[in-house]
C-alpha cells in the first residue's frame, strides 16, 4: 500500500540501525508514548535491535489501559438493562471491571455490540428508535473528533436514543505528570503522530523547554519508529531539547482545524483519572453542557458503584516506565492476556500484552 | 492507539458530513472526509475509526523517503550479545 | 501517583464466544471439559486414523453471512470436511450432510444451499449418502447449521500427523492467507467494507494427492489453517510434534487487500481463517519435489517456502521478522475484535 509498505523496507531499517549505532556514544531513555508505537515495536524486536544502552520505555499510550475503573463498571451496568444496545471500539470488551467485562456480560445476553466507527452507533440508534443506544467513547485526541462528529451528527439529525460514555484522555497533562514525577527515567519522547495530527504539536514546545527533553513526533511503521529513535538520540547527544516532527507526511505544527473545532464544540477539558496511574488535573474531556442529553453518564442513573481494585499487579510502575513486565510477579503467571489481571495486558497495545505476546519471558531472553 | 492508515480517495458523496469511498488497496469503505475538507478525488488521507484526520503530503513523503534511502549502506557488523 | 489493579476475572461459567474461535479460549475448553470426558488421549488432528487406514472426520458450518464472496455455507461444509481428510493424507470416499434449520428460514434459500453443497461434492467426486434434517423454533437457531462427516481411505505412503513433524523439515504453504476470513468479514454489515477479496474455500484433496505422490511419507505433517489462522496451526503442531517452528515473516504471502484489511481493523493476519489453503513439515530430502508438485496444480500456484524447523525451544513458534528481529508468534485469545488502539 502506498505510504505504507515503503516504511517497512528491511534494507533501509538496517541503515537506520548502523546510523543510530554511529550516533549514539552514551546510554538513552527514550519513552514512545503512544500504544500503537509500542505495538511495532515489540512486533518487529526492534527494541531488541536498537545498540546497547539505547533503552525503549512503554508509556501510558493505551486508552483502553488507562481508562477509570469506574467507567468500566459503570458501563457494565448500562450495557445489562435490557433497554440498550451497548456499543464499543473492540478494545474495550475484554477490559476487566471490578467484577465483569463486556464479553461475559454479551454471553450473558447483554446486546454488546462492535463498531468499528462511532457513526454506526448513530445510525443503529436511528434503525432501533425503541432502545437506547449508548457508545463507549474512549480514545485520545485522535479519537475525539471522530466520537465529536457522532454526537452533532445525532444531535442534529434528532436521533435522540443517541448517548455517549465519555471517557476520553488527553496526551500532554499525562506527560507532564511523568515528568514531574522525581523517579522518571525518561529523557526523550516519541509524541503519538496521530495525535499530534489533530492537536499539532504546540503543546509540546513548553514541555520540551521546561524539562530539557526532546520531543519527536513520530508515525507508525518501523522506518517512521527507527528514525524518531535516531532523532531522538541525535539531539540527545547534541544537548538539545525541542520539538521534531518525523511524522511530516501526515502532521503538521497547526494540527488539523476542522477537527479541533468539532472537539472544542463538543467536548471540555475536565479532571480525568488514569488507571494505574491515578488523577491528573485537566488531562481529560467531557460533554459540553449544550449536548446533556447525550451524555449517558447522567441519562442512566447507575446509582452507587463499589469499584474494587486490589493492589496486585505493577500497572502503575509499567505505566510511569519505572519497571518492566517482567519485573512483575504476576507477569505471565497468574497475569496473562488470558486472564488479564489489570489492563494493560488486556489492550494487546498495552505493554504486558505486547510483551506476552512477542514471547518476553525472562527464558526468552 | 491510533490505528490510521492511508488511503486513496476514490469518489465523494453528496451526504452530509462530506464523506467519499476510500481505497486501501483493493479494499473500500466509506470514510467521513469532514475534518479533511481540501481532499480530493485521488488524494491519501490517514484513516482512523472511519475518518480521515489528515491529508497526506506527497511532497513531504517523498522527502522523508528520499532522506532514508540517501542513508549509507550499512555495513554488516556482527549482531548479536 | 497510585499503583491499582483489577481483581482477576476468569469465566468460568459459561461459554463464550471466543471458546469457538480456534485459538488459546477453544484449546482450553477442549482440555478441560471436553477430551476428559471423552477419554480422548493423543495430538489433536484434524482428522482420525482408524485401524490402518480409515479416516474419519466431522465438522460443523455455522458461519453467517451464510452466501459471501467466494462461497456459501453448503459448498463450506463440503470442502472443510474434505479438507479434514486429506489433512491426514486421506481421499474422500463418502460424506453425511446434517442440517439444524431455524424456523422461517426460506426454502428457496435452503434449496441453494443443498444445491452449492450437492455441486461441491459432484465436483471432488464424493457421494453424500446419509444425513439428518431438523427444524427447530425461530431464534433456536441462526439460520441454519450444517455438520458434515467424511470417510476416507489412506493414501498409500501418506502418513502425516500433527505430532510428525521434526527438526530440519521445510515449512511450506500452499498458497496466500488471509481470504476467508476477510472475506467474510467485507460480508458483514457491521465493519461496512467491500474488498476484492474473496474466500479461498476450495478443496485440497488433489493437492495432497499430488504432493505424497512426490514426497510419501516425507510429508510429515499437514494443516489446513481454519479458525485460528496460520499461526493457530503452527503451535499446533509445534506443541504436538515438540519442536520448534521457525517462519520468515517476509516469506509469508499475504494479499494486498487482505493486510490492507488487516491494517485498518488492528488484526494480524496471521489469525484470519482459511478455508482453502495448508501448511504442510517435509522432510528437506523431498521437500523441493513436494513443492514443485504442488505449484503444478492451481490450488498451489503460489506455494512458498515459508520457514523450517529447528533444534530451537520445543513448541516455540518464532518469526522473523522485516527488521531482522525475531519475536514469539502467539495463538490467538479468544474473537478477534477490531481495535482502535
Amino acid at each position: 500500500m502506498k505510504h505504507l509498505q515503503e516504511y517497512r523496507d528491511p534494507v533501509l531499517a538496517r541503515r537506520l540501525l548502523a546510523e543510530l549505532r554511529a550516533t549514539a556514544t552514551t546510554p538513552w531513555t527514550i519513552m514512545e508514548v503512544c500504544g500503537g508505537q509500542t505495538h511495532t515495536i515489540v512486533r518487529q524486536g526492534i527494541d531488541e535491535l536498537l545498540p546497547a544502552g539505547i533503552r525503549m520505555i512503554h508509556g501510558p499510550g493505551c486508552p483502553v489501559c488507562v481508562t477509570p475503573l469506574e467507567t468500566i463498571d459503570r458501563a457494565l451496568a448500562i450495557a445489562a438493562r435490557p433497554d440498550v444496545i451497548f456499543t464499543s471500539y473492540g478494545d474495550m470488551l475484554r477490559v476487566p471491571g471490578t467484577s465483569d467485562d463486556l464479553l461475559a456480560l454479551k454471553a450473558r445476553g447483554a446486546d454488546v455490540r462492535v463498531v468499528y466507527t462511532p457513526l454506526d452507533a448513530v445510525r443503529i440508534a436511528r434503525e432501533n428508535p425503541g432502545r437506547e443506544v449508548v457508545f463507549l467513547a474512549v480514545g485520545f485526541e485522535t479519537t475525539a473528533p471522530a466520537n465529536a462528529m457522532a454526537v452533532l451528527h445525532a444531535a442534529t439529525t434528532g436521533v435522540t436514543n443517541f448517548s455517549v460514555l465519555v471517557s476520553h484522555v488527553l496526551v500532554p497533562p499525562a506527560i507532564t505528570a511523568l515528568m514531574d514525577d522525581p523517579d522518571t527515567q525518561v529523557q526523550a519522547f516519541l509524541a503519538a503522530g496521530h495525535v499530534c495530527a489533530v492537536m499539532g504539536w504546540t503543546e509540546y514546545e513548553p514541555i520540551a523547554e521546561k524539562y530539557g527533553v526532546p520531543v519527536v513526533v513520530t508515525g507508525f511503521e518501523p522506518l517512521d519508529l527507527l528514525e524518531g529513535i535516531l532523532m531522538a538520540v541525535r539531539q540527545l547527544e547534541q544537548g538539545r531539547a525541542e520539538v521534531e516532527n518525523q511524522y511530516a507526511r501526515a502532521v503538521r505544527r497547526s494540527g488539523n482545524t476542522a477537527a479541533r473545532d468539532a472537539m472544542r464544540r463538543v467536548f471540555r477539558v475536565t479532571d480525568r483519572t488514569w488507571r494505574g496511574i491515578g488523577p491528573i488535573k485537566a488531562s481529560g474531556l467531557e460533554l459540553n453542557p449544550e449536548f446533556a442529553r447525550h451524555d449517558a453518564e447522567t441519562r442512566f442513573a447507575v446509582g452507587d458503584l463499589v469499584t474494587r481494585e486490589s493492589p496486585d499487579c505493577i500497572a502503575g510502575d509499567i505505566l510511569r516506565g519505572t519497571r518492566v513486565p517482567t519485573d512483575c510477579a504476576a507477569y505471565g503467571r497468574t497475569c496473562t492476556p488470558r486472564t488479564p489481571l489489570g489492563a494493560p495486558m488486556v489492550s494487546s497495545e498495552g505493554t504486558c500484552a505486547a510483551f506476552f505476546n512477542a514471547g518476553r519471558t525472562t527464558e526468552h531472553r | 492507539m491510533c490505528l490510521g492508515i492511508p488511503g486513496r480517495i476514490v469518489t465523494l458523496d453528496d451526504a452530509e458530513p462530506r464523506s467519499g469511498t476510500v481505497d486501501f488497496d483493493g479494499l473500500r469503505r466509506p470514510v467521513c472526509l469532514a475534518y479533511t475538507p481540501e481532499a480530493e478525488v485521488g488524494d491519501y488521507v490517514i484513516v482512523h475509526v472511519g475518518f480521515a484526520i489528515t491529508l497526506v503530503d506527497e511532497d513531504e513523503a517523498a522527502r522523508t523517503l528520499a532522506v532514508l534511502r540517501a542513508m549509507p549502506d550499512a555495513i554488516e557488523t556482527e549482531l548479536g550479545a | 501517583m497510585t499503583l491499582s489493579c483489577p481483581v482477576p476475572r476468569v469465566e468460568t461459567e459459561r461459554v463464550l464466544l471466543g471458546h469457538g474461535s480456534g485459538g488459546q479460549l477453544m484449546a482450553e475448553l477442549l482440555a478441560e471439559v471436553i477430551t476428559p470426558e471423552l477419554g480422548l488421549t493423543g495430538p489433536m488432528e484434524d482428522a482420525a486414523l482408524i485401524g490402518l487406514d480409515q479416516v474419519f472426520s466431522t465438522d460443523s458450518y455455522v458461519v453467517t453471512p451464510r452466501f459471501f464472496p467466494g462461497g456459501d455455507i453448503g459448498s463450506l461444509a463440503v470442502h472443510g470436511t474434505v479438507n479434514d481428510l486429506a489433512m491426514r493424507g486421506a481421499r474422500p470416499i463418502a460424506l453425511s450432510l446434517a442440517y439444524i434449520i431455524e424456523e422461517g428460514l426460506p426454502i428457496a434459500e435452503l434449496r441453494d444451499i443443498t444445491h452449492s453443497a450437492a455441486a461441491a461434492a459432484r465436483a471432488v467426486g464424493v457421494p453424500v449418502v446419509t444425513g439428518d434434517t431438523k427444524v427447530v423454533g425461530r431464534g433456536a437457531a441462526d439460520g441454519i447449521y450444517l455438520t458434515t462427516t467424511g470417510v476416507g481411505v489412506r493414501l498409500r505412503n501418506a502418513w502425516p500427523s500433527a505430532a510428525s513433524a521434526q527438526p530440519g523439515d521445510v515449512v511450506l504453504v500452499s498458497g496466500p492467507i488471509g481470504r476467508h476470513g476477510v472475506a467474510i468479514l467485507s460480508a458483514r454489515e457491521g465493519l461496512g467494507f467491500e474488498a476484492d477479496v474473496s474466500s479461498d474455500s476450495r478443496p485440497l484433496h488433489e493437492l495432497v494427492a499430488a504432493m505424497i505422490a512426490a514426497g510419501g511419507a516425507d510429508v510429515h505433517a499437514l494443516r489446513d489453517p481454519t479458525r485460528g489462522g496460520l499461526a493457530g496451526s503452527l503451535n499446533e503442531i509445534a506443541a504436538a510434534s515438540r519442536v520448534c517452528v521457525e517462519i520468515v515473516e517476509s516469506a509469508v504471502p499475504v494479499p494486498a487487500p487482505v493486510a490492507a484489511a488487516c491494517d485498518l481493523l488492528g488484526l494480524d493476519p496471521w489469525h484470519v481463517a482459511n478455508e482453502g489453503c495448508l501448511v504442510a513439515f517435509v522432510a528437506p530430502a523431498s521437500a523441493d519435489a513436494v513443492l514443485e508438485a504442488m505449484r503444478g496444480l492451481p490450488e498451489g500456484a503460489q506455494a512458498a517456502v515459508i520457514g523450517e524447523v529447528t533444534h530451537g525451544v520445543p513448541g516455540r513458534v518464532l518469526a522473523h521478522t522485516l527488521v531482522g528481529s525475531s519475536r514469539v508468534v502467539d495463538v490467538l485469545v479468544g474473537e478477534q475484535l477490531p481495535r482502535i488502539c
